[in-house]
């Protein structure tokens, strides 16, 4: 694959970075400051698609700033996993921005100028990631985008969001730490950090090197990402205001680390010589245990955003269950679950703000006949419901299908099993809700209808979207084909 | 001219300091202005030196046309070029904050203020500009002095505290002293260029190992390194707001300037690694006061004694740095020696102008200070983050760098120390961040005069530092390769 | 003997640094830590000036009948270090006593403990 110079990737990240500056002159004047935020939204996805022919053409764009260190530049890079990543959250801030104003102004939160700003930062942090070449510029991005949700997970400034930020931050900055040691000792022991499909560290790197550099990416990662035991902040950061739940927490944030894992264990490392160590059993274990228990408490939860975040933490364990085989098929399973769960998830946040935007309702035992009052997001709502847990045509069936093709293929049928008893568990944990929002007769104090088309329409935007991506996978972005050959490059073989 | 530079740099500094004495007679602002005048003056020659070096090499100075080794000899070479950056341009930069909160007293006619910080400059600046030992020792004492009359200066125990570091500074400068009568009676010269030819002959004899023991342990009181640091945090955070700054930002900084000089030009790494263990004590007590220093400041509620326990783990770093004794770890302790000064000038006189604004000087009672002073609390979250080493801030950069140096010696202690204390510094200053964001909840009580932001005049400097902390996050490739990297070209 | 002359002048040196050394960290007068700064340095001042004579040599001023043999005279170096020290020690001194005369306007005392007590009022 040949790459050449653009300057689009930056743009990328410029433009919401420039968003960041305009919506704090603009502090004063609410409907400017949220015309900024929609231009730049528009115009990020406008950017970022505009790589698309290229990088499915088999040509990145790349841009070179500054030296970070010596020899190592601040690079941006459009490969087939980064810009898979960019559409996604690219495409999903247009839709959270129109929703988070219909929320915003619904329970006319304060410090709205904070929350937007904070936002566009992230956006840049996360796209800056998406597109980064090499581990420096990843980890710049990656503690950047830390930092930039902090005021969004502390929005409220309650004692209850100030201590939910405080564990989100002590988290993600222990994360942090680790994964600069890894980096650090990566740049020892390769002395370069170039992402390099396959992995760039030498052959004959000792395995105990290996095996620590495993160690420690796995856990730097793992914090982000919410691999069990290290996802107990995620639960709690859902006091954060519900867009901020939804786009952070289902995508940005969560998915950062994911994507981390994707680019540390794809891109650095290399699954091959991962598998001939004998390394990745482990990641399947802690991926396979993280997918059950989380399932599990997931039932418990009685707080709609709760059970959606232990969901989140489950669904996150699928797609580092599929990185850690060591098959073309897992990883496009997993790359396409990157964007499907994002979708789906995203769909549920919605729902469960519009559902609190209207009622103040934040109970599952309060929804009760929901679904008559508002059917249009109890229908989405139930879409999504469907997808996680594997039904077609919605698109979770289709990044579980090659998820479960890349355990057969290994011949891990334990780790299928894992597969199916958890598409139980989604249906277990999801379903009831549904009962209850349509079967079950609505309490007396439930007068109220849909929330306004502002919110309702990303709703059923993003529904539509995860319908979409299931009936035509490929189509318009062909998140399929870069997803396969994600697979392909990495794991460097055919089906 | 510019031959002259090395020695035309302390010495206007020195004559703009008797001016500033007279003028401040006649008017106080007078004495203001010719002090900024002056720190400009020796930034600008500072930046011509530096060009001139990277450019031409290094200018040697001979006073009185003696030709060193008999001679005394000013040498601006890159790593006295680098220093003196330092030093002039946050000397510079914390001369604009106005007095009355920059030095808790009032503007007074003929008191010799300014005169006094430009004496401490040209001390600082004479430091690293001696190719002499014992000129060295003049100047480290120039610079002291003032210092202890500055830091009487301040509030409360300040007069004590100077005394109490005037006792321990002395010691230091005394124990330097009697090392370089060891090493002079040893070879029979001053000059550092010519120690450094004749020393290798008698690394062996007792006098020189317990010379450089003396040395070393001396300027390791002035550094406060850890565990000699007891007499820091009392004279720093009773010492008015731009002391405090001067102080932690670039005083310490020198003295560990004169260990790296040593290390790299004096006594070679052979003396100092292989035959005394001194580089490996440093490194070792360095790594144990980060941690310990970084512990103790979460304990504290005085914002100015947390900035000062901070310093004390700061500066560790450097230590750290030298204790690596390869050319990253230099690197990073170099780097670190910049954006230390930055990034604590600007928090010192962020502590300086919140204090003169709304007398709030507990940690506790920060709260909701974003919403009043949103400029000063981004400055405040610009350089708590490069204190923490969040990229692309030069906190992060210069920790980058040690972190290197500690994975290429191998020494997983070093490693663990850099990347623990990153958890720390985030404990203490994200509890600062979140009370400074954090809704407050009386805001009824909010007076009139206690609304708002600071005044330009002291918002500028704050702006400029953190600023600086960006800048030189970003330059830091340039930085390292052009000044740096020179430096250790002979490791 | 000549070895007893020299350890004789050396052991003194390190009996001044103690005793100054002693002053300074021991003594709760804050009078008497001057002096014993002053002491110490004085020993320092005058391992110097033991370091520059030389036996059998005489003062350096250049004597036209003795020529000018660098091992006939004292080594003139450390004595004028030692004068630049000197002035550097006065001027701590001076300091340390303005110093002095605030902390006892303002707590009445010089003694360390009590200025302590006083300050923790």
């Amino acid at each position: 694959m040949d790459s050449f110079f653009s300057i689009q990737p930056l743009m990328a990240v410029l433009v919401s970075l420039a968003a960041f500056g305009l919506i704090i002159l603009f502090r004063n004047r609410p409907n400017l400051r949220e015309a900024v935020t929609v231009i730049a939204a528009v115009s990020k996805l406008a950017v970022v698609l505009s790589m698309l022919p290229d990088v499915l053409g088999g040509r990145y764009p790349e841009i070179t700033l500054v030296n970070l260190s010596p020899d190592i530049g601040l690079a941006l890079r459009a490969d087939e996993a980064g810009i898979i990543f960019a559409m996604l959250a690219s495409m999903l801030w247009v839709v959270t921005s129109f929703y988070s104003f219909g929320y915003m102004r619904g329970l006319s939160a304060q410090r709205q100028t904070r929350f937007y700003a904070s936002f566009a930062l992230c956006l840049s942090a996360t796209i800056g990631l998406a597109f980064s070449a090499n581990l420096l510029t990843f980890f710049l991005f990656y503690e950047v985008l830390t930092v930039a949700t902090y005021p969004l997970v502390a929005h409220k400034g309650n004692p209850e969001a100030l201590a939910a930020g405080r564990k989100y931050l002590a988290y993600l900055i222990t994360g942090g730490v680790v994964l600069l040691g890894a980096i650090a000792y990566t740049y020892q022991v390769a002395g370069t950090l170039d992402f390099n499909a396959g992995g760039f560290l030498p052959q004959d790197t000792a395995v105990s090197s290996l095996a620590i550099l495993f160690a420690l990416f796995l856990i730097g990662f793992g914090f982000k990402s919410a691999v069990m035991p290290l996802h107990s902040w995620l639960p709690s950061a859902m006091v954060a205001p519900t867009p901020v739940s939804a786009l952070l927490h289902a995508v940005a944030v969560v998915k950062a680390g994911v994507f981390g894992l994707v680019r540390a264990v794809g891109f650095v490392l290399g699954p091959e010589q991962l598998h001939q160590a004998g390394a990745l059993p482990f990641m399947l274990a802690a991926a396979a245990v993280t997918i059950v228990v989380a399932s599990l408490l997931a039932m418990r939860q009685d707080n709609l955003k709760a059970r959606l975040a232990y969901s989140t933490i489950g669904h996150l364990s699928y797609i580092v269950l599929g990185l850690a085989l060591f098959d073309a098929m897992g990883w496009t399973g997993s790359m396409m679950h990157i964007v499907n769960h994002g979708a789906m998830k995203i769909t549920m946040f919605f729902c469960a703000g519009a559902i609190y935007v209207r009622t103040h309702f934040a109970n599952i035992s309060q929804l009760d006949g929901i679904g008559h009052k508002m059917p249009w997001t109890m229908a989405a709502f139930t879409v999504a419901a469907l997808g996680l847990a594997g039904v077609p045509p919605v698109s979770g069936f289709i990044s579980k299908w090659f998820l479960v093709q890349g355990t057969l293929n290994l011949e891990e049928f334990a780790l299928a099993g894992v597969f199916l008893v958890s598409g139980l568990l989604n249906a277990g944990y999801f379903f009831p809700i549904v009962y209850r929002a349509f079967f079950k007769k609505p309490g007396t104090k439930l007068v109220t209808g849909e929330a306004p088309l502002i919110m309702l329409l990303p709703i059923i935007i993003t529904a539509g979207l995860s319908l979409f991506f299931g009936l035509f996978p490929d189509a318009v972005f062909g998140f399929y084909e870069l997803a396969e050959r994600v697979g392909q490059s990495v794991t460097g073989g055919g089906w | 001219m510019i031959q002259n530079l090395p020695i035309l740099i302390p010495i206007s500094l020195i004559l703009f300091a008797f001016l500033s004495a007279f003028l401040g007679v006649m008017r106080f602002r007078l004495s203001q202005s010719v002090a900024l005048l002056g720190a400009l003056i020796s930034l600008v020659m500072a930046v011509f030196g530096l060009n001139h070096v990277l450019q031409e090499g290094a200018i040697s100075y001979h006073l009185g046309g003696w030709p060193p080794p008999e001679g005394i000899e000013f040498v601006l070479d890159h790593l006295s070029a680098f220093m003196v950056l330092v030093i002039t341009l946050v000397g510079f930069i914390l001369l604009i904050f106005p007095t009355r909160p920059g030095f808790l007293m009032d503007e007074q006619r003929g008191v010799p203020l300014y005169a006094m910080v430009l004496m401490l400059i040209a001390g600082l600046c004479g430091v690293v500009l001696s190719g002499d030992l014992f000129n060295l020792y003049v100047f480290l004492e120039i610079a002291s002095l003032s210092t202890y009359a500055l830091v009487s200066l301040g509030s409360g125990r300040a007069a004590f505290s100077s005394f109490r570091y005037l006792i321990m500074a002395t010691i230091g400068g005394s124990f330097y002293l009697l090392g370089v009568g060891f090493i002079y009676f040893s070879v029979g010269t001053l000059n550092m260029a010519d120690i450094l030819q004749h020393l290798p002959a008698v690394y062996d004899s007792p006098a020189v190992i317990g010379g450089a023991v003396l040395i070393v342990a001396g300027i390791a009181l002035k550094m406060a390194l850890f565990p000699l640091h007891t007499w820091l945090p009392d004279a720093h955070s009773y010492a008015p707001p731009i002391v405090a700054a001067f102080l932690a930002a670039v005083q310490i900084e020198v003295s560990a300037y004169v260990i790296i000089r040593f290390l790299l030009d004096v006594f070679t790494p052979e003396l100092m690694t292989a035959t005394v263990p001194l580089t490996t004590v440093i490194g070792w007590a360095s790594a144990a006061g980060i941690i310990v220093a970084s512990v103790i400041a979460i304990a504290q509620t005085d914002f100015k004694r947390m900035l000062a326990y901070s310093t004390v783990g700061q500066v560790a770093y450097i230590g750290l740095g030298i204790g690596l004794a390869n050319p990253l770890g230099i690197v990073g302790a170099l780097l670190h020696i910049m954006a230390h000064a930055l990034m604590k000038s600007c928090l010192f006189l962020i502590a300086g102008g919140v204090y003169h604004k709304t007398g709030i000087k507990n940690i506790n009672d920060y709260k909701g200070l974003g919403r009043r002073m949103p400029w000063t609390m981004a400055a405040f979250t610009v350089s708590a983050l490069a204190m923490i080493g969040i990229p692309p801030t030069a906190g992060f950069f210069s920790k980058w760098y040690l972190l290197l140096g500690s994975f290429d010696q191998s020494n997983w202690v070093f490693v663990g120390v850099i990347l623990g204390s990153s958890l720390l510094n985030a404990v203490y200053f994200f509890r600062l961040i979140e009370k400074v964001f954090a809704p407050s909840e009386d805001k009824v009580e909010k007076g009139a005069d206690s609304r708002g932001e600071l005044s330009w005049r002291m918002l500028l400097p704050i702006i400029l530092f953190a600023a600086g902390i960006l800048v030189v996050g970003a330059l830091n490739v340039f930085i390292v390769d052009r000044f740096l990297m020179p430096i250790v070209a002979g490791f | 003997m000549e070895e007893m002359t020299f350890h004789y002048s050396y052991i003194m040196i390190v009996i001044l640094l103690v005793v100054g050394l002693y002053g300074m960290l021991a003594k709760r007068n804050l009078v008497k830590k001057v002096i014993g700064l002053n002491i110490f340095q004085s020993a320092i001042f005058l391992f110097f000036i033991k370091g520059a004579i030389k036996e059998g040599a005489t003062v350096p001023v250049i004597d036209p009948e003795l020529g000018v043999e660098a091992g006939l005279y004292f080594n003139p170096l450390p004595h004028v270090m030692i004068l630049t020290a000197i002035v550097v020690g006065v001027a701590i001194t001076g300091v340390a006593m303005a110093l002095l005369l605030t902390i006892y306007r303002h707590y009445g005392s010089l003694d360390e403990h009590r200025i302590m007590e006083r300050m923790s009022k």
